[in-house]
């Protein structure tokens, strides 16, 4: 098991190096540069390409992605070329209230999907199936920004239950709980809504598969009750493929939280992302991208391992 | 009292979208205990529905339609789901033909073991485990102690079928029903598996019901046989008379056609033309009529039904070539009920 | 002249071989998988799954391979018509190693070489009619026009035993036993000389294994073609084979005609596997019967010496330690076998 954890993370050193040579050279492709945000725009041509030098990005583009690449291998993610603070403090800051929405999104997601999805599976074709299918299509199909505005325009443009954006009511002292609370109401169903309609299927479809296993008859032939079969005997066998969903979900929210994040003004790595690419603060940018990247992969890797504790036939060696 | 199960005129059903077809008709067959009969035939012959009939184990679209089934005294079809399920896997227990399937990937054997003796038996945690590693032992799984503890995709094929008649008869049934448990498995281990069956079945007086492609097994095993197709017994008789004078011209033309060792080395097989007819087309009258060289236009008009043919002892065959036979049995029945 | 003489003869006309020579050679085939582990997935093992084969087939016979699941037999199979390549070993196959041919002579000698499967049904493709599935590879070898290739079809289906009306139906319209007729007829399409049948008849109920065996026959004569039958039920094996290879953990046990093996194997472990066969005759079911305890080893670790000696009944000594060669002229079609004590002999 040790031997397989550390090959894999050998195996990740150069795909993730791929990772940054390719998001290095994508965001040198975008137009401009970002001393021209940084200047007035009427800074003479000289001080700008002093401004530039210093910066480093005068010099050619595979230095300065050695350079960039260098300053990781030492612990440093430089400074972001906006405000001149450290990347690793910048989302140090961000990095909090994007996991707080995403853990939130996820256990919402789960609690709703895994019980609706068994119920699907032990009413398969009948009407309780066909609705949960149909909702289900329904939570994977609506945008996320078009489900946001309108759960916006209802919840607290019309009926003013919930406040529209932010973590916390501004000037309003930090807040209590409920303040934090109803805060993170609507984007959580917006993100949570997606990810429930995609593991409702997937739960639904391998509980199917589990029910209709020779081993379910086994225990029905046992004389068990159709509920223990249902708990001790399928559940545990339909849960494990879905190890892989929450990994593929995991990536999946890494991209809707950045829409979800924008729309609701949640101060997250999400914003943080929009806000980067706008002002071209090309050191914050690969800050966070490499954070997704470190985070997909993980979860991968976390998926494996806990697949070999879940399942009993698997052995990596 | 009568034989401990009684089978009479059941009929099984399944519904579809296009109609509901009838997967077994007008089966009946006693069996007592410590006796082993054969259910045998083809594949879509109806065995293993009646064996999931008289277990309560049919899937959600079929259903019996018709007919009685009484164990012990009791009509199993007049008991509420519940009451079946107190005597599922107690006093009625099954295994199954995939032996790789049947367990639990993820629970442990020992877990698996225990289930039915906790639920049916009452028995302690501890008492259980103990019981589970005697079962294996009883069965001839080594490293009983071990094996209790491990998974079932460590265990070969053969020792899972151990294991699953282990958890068969964890709870003593007075009744065992085995659905092809031998065919997924080699030869060799075969032969242990049947060894073992008849040697547990013997020692506790346990009634079983096998199915079964094979005659070979059928020889081995049996002590009476039903013969079906296409849903129906088409023959029933003790086993020595039934290889011994074959009657139904289905029965006869299966015997032929199995390339068996002792046959003669080059004596062409005979095989039984064209294939059994679908659920859903059955043709009226006799249903093995398209494939019987002995084929008469009667059994193209009427339904035989399975009578006795023998006055000596019981032999009982669905086939108009020995109404003769079976009228003359019936006056003889009559005429000693009449004196 | 009798039958067998006239396939003999037809077969091996039909196939360009000398007499006395074989049609088929497989010459100390072995197959090896490796078991990869480690942090660089390094070759921690070897599945031995074929290992030190050797057989001759000759033309106008059938060759019978039996064995336990594991054996190696199937493995034999594919690796004889390259669907796997072996370690090491020659088959030669009309007189030329295969192993040295490039891949357009490969495709070429292919087409005098068939298999024919199990499942016929997962090797049909279900979108398409049969008649299209038979026409196919006679057109993709450019072997006929679709004229003549439809005449063809017709005439293949006709010998299997299935009317023209079956061109027009799709594999799941038709019953198993038809499908695997469909199978052959597939299989014999581009004239082959030798077919491999892989459990041709292991999943059809027993009426329809009748049929299919007879067909089997029938067109041996017919065509003079050679089989190599390869299956784990002993009753059609000993039925349609004219010699018979017993495998056991990758390796050749026993090879003898059918009436020796049947008569008087030699190999212990055949003598087991004859034994095992639950005979359909009750009157038998009171003898001695010898019922050999515990599983088949795992191939990656096969036992050292003689690879049967931890179930033998007669194991001694020197079969734990030293592997016994297969001794008796295993190339000449007389009965050979891989034992130290083989059965009667005197000890």
């Amino acid at each position: 098991m040790t031997t397989y954890i550390i090959r894999r993370i050998l195996i990740s050193i150069p795909v993730l190096l791929g990772v940054t040579v390719l998001n290095f050279f994508i965001v040198q492709l975008a137009p401009g540069s970002p001393a021209d945000l940084y200047l007035d725009p009427n800074a003479s041509p000289d001080y700008k390409e002093r401004v530039e030098a210093a910066l480093g990005l005068d010099q050619p583009i595979i230095v300065q992605y050695l350079n960039w690449l260098g300053q990781l291998l030492r612990g440093d993610l430089g400074l972001s070329y906006v405000s001149r603070a450290p990347v690793a403090d910048v989302i140090g800051a961000r990095i909090g209230p994007t996991l707080l929405l995403m853990g939130a999104s996820l256990v919402v997601a789960y609690a709703i999907a895994v019980p609706v999805g068994i119920l699907a599976a032990r009413r398969k074709g009948t009407w309780a199936d066909y609705t949960v299918v149909g909702g289900a299509f329904f939570g994977v199909s609506v945008p996320n920004f078009f489900l946001g505005l309108g759960l916006i325009y209802i919840f607290s443009l019309q009926l003013g239950w919930l406040p529209t954006g932010n973590m916390v009511t501004i000037g309003g002292g930090g807040g209590g709980l409920w303040d934090g609370l109803s805060h993170l109401i609507l984007p959580v169903i917006v993100l949570s809504t997606a990810i429930a309609g995609n593991m409702v299927r997937y739960v639904r479809s391998s509980m199917v598969d589990a029910l209709s296993e020779d081993y379910i008859r086994t225990a029905h032939a046992k004389g068990l009750a159709p509920g223990v079969v249902t708990r001790k005997h399928a559940l545990r066998n339909a849960l494990i493929p879905l190890v892989t969903v929450l990994t593929v979900d995991l990536a999946g929210l890494l991209g809707g939280a950045v829409v979800t994040e924008q729309i609701f003004q949640w101060p997250g790595l999400g914003m943080l992302t929009i806000q980067a690419i706008s002002s071209r603060d090309y050191s914050v940018l690969m800050g966070v991208n490499l954070i997704a990247a470190l985070a997909v992969f993980g979860a991968n890797l976390l998926a494996d391992i806990v697949y070999a504790v879940v399942d009993p036939r698997i052995e990596y060696s | 009292m009568g034989s401990l199960l009684q089978v009479r005129g059941l009929r099984t059903e399944f519904g579809s979208d296009a109609g509901s077809a009838v997967a077994v008709d007008e089966v009946s067959f006693d069996l007592d205990r410590g006796e082993t009969i054969c259910l045998v035939g083809e594949s879509g012959s109806g065995k293993s529905v009646t064996a999931l009939s008289i277990m309560g184990l049919l899937p959600r679209n079929g259903r019996v339609t018709d007919g009685e089934i009484r164990f012990d005294d009791v009509s199993l079809l007049d008991l509420s789901e519940p009451e079946m399920r107190e005597n599922r896997g107690n006093s009625l227990a099954m295994i199954f033909q995939e032996p790789m399937t049947s367990l639990n990937p993820v629970l442990t054997i020992g877990d698996q073991l225990t289930e039915g003796m906790l639920l049916h038996l009452g028995l302690s945690r501890q008492d259980a485990a103990k019981r589970a590693v005697e079962l294996l032992e009883l069965v001839g799984v080594p490293r009983a102690e071990q094996i209790v503890r491990d998974y079932p995709h460590r265990l070969s094929g053969g020792m899972r079928q151990r294991v699953m008649i282990a958890m068969a008869l964890s709870c003593s049934p007075a009744l065992l029903v085995a659905d092809e448990p031998t065919t997924a498995l080699d030869v060799t281990i075969q032969a242990q598996i049947l060894a073992l069956m008849k040697r547990l079945a013997a020692a506790s007086q346990t009634a079983t019901i096998l199915i079964t492609h094979d005659l070979g097994v059928v020889a081995e095993m049996a002590d009476k046989v039903a013969v079906m197709y296409a849903g129906q017994v088409v023959e029933e008789a003790d086993v020595f008379e039934l290889f011994d004078h074959p009657r139904h011209p289905y029965t006869v033309g299966l015997m032929k056609s199995i390339p068996h060792l002792g046959a003669d080395d080059d004596a062409r097989l005979e095989s039984i033309p064209g294939s059994v007819p679908a659920l859903a087309n059955m043709p009226s009258g006799c249903r093995f009529q398209d494939r019987c060289p002995s084929v008469m236009d009667r059994c193209r008009a009427e339904r035989p039904d399975l009578l006795e043919t023998s006055t000596t002892g019981k032999h009982l065959v669905r086939c108009f070539l020995y109404s003769g036979e079976q009228a003359a049995v019936r006056d003889e029945t009559t005429t000693a009920v009449a004196s | 002249m009798s039958a067998t003489e006239l396939t003999t003869r037809k077969a091996r006309e039909r196939a360009g071989v000398p007499d006395g020579q074989p049609l088929l050679s497989v010459q100390d085939l072995t197959l090896h998988y490796p078991i990869r582990g480690g942090i660089v997935s390094r070759q921690t093992g070897t599945v031995r799954a074929v290992d030190g084969v050797s057989f001759d087939v000759f033309p106008g016979e059938t060759l019978g391979i039996v064995g336990e699941s594991g054996c190696g037999k199937s493995t034999t199979g594919r690796a004889i018509i390259r669907l796997e390549n072996p370690t090491s070993g020659a088959v030669v196959f009309e007189g030329r190693d295969l192993a040295g041919l490039n891949t357009r002579e490969l495709r070429r000698v292919r087409l005098d070489l068939q298999m024919v499967f199990q499942d016929p049904y997962s090797s049909l493709n279900p979108q398409k009619r049969i008649g299209d599935l038979l026409a196919e590879p006679l057109l993709a070898h450019r072997r006929a026009s679709r004229k003549v290739a439809g005449e063809r079809v017709t005439e293949m289906l006709d010998r299997v035993g299935l009317s023209a009306q079956f061109k027009g139906r799709y594999p799941h319209e038709l019953s198993g036993g038809q499908r695997q007729r469909v199978g052959i007829a597939r299989a014999l399409m581009l004239d082959p000389t030798l077919l491999v049948l892989d459990e041709p008849v292991s999943a059809l109920d027993v009426s329809i294994q009748a049929q299919v065996l007879n067909l089997l026959r029938d067109l041996q004569t017919e065509l003079g073609l050679t089989y190599v039958f390869i299956s784990h039920g002993l009753g059609a094996v000993r039925y349609i084979s004219d010699r018979i290879v017993v495998m056991y953990l990758g390796k050749v046990m026993e090879v003898a005609t059918t009436a020796d093996l049947f008569a008087g194997p030699r190999h212990p472990y055949t003598e087991t596997l004859l034994d095992a066969y639950p005979a359909p005759n009750p009157h038998q079911r009171g003898r001695e019967r010898i019922v050999v305890e515990g599983d088949v080893p795992n191939a990656a670790k096969p036992p050292s010496g003689c690879v049967f000696h931890t179930r033998c009944p007669f194991a001694r000594e020197k079969c734990r330690t030293e592997e016994p060669r297969l001794t008796g002229g295993a190339q000449g079609g007389s009965h050979a076998f891989a034992c130290h004590f083989p059965l009667g002999e005197a000890a």
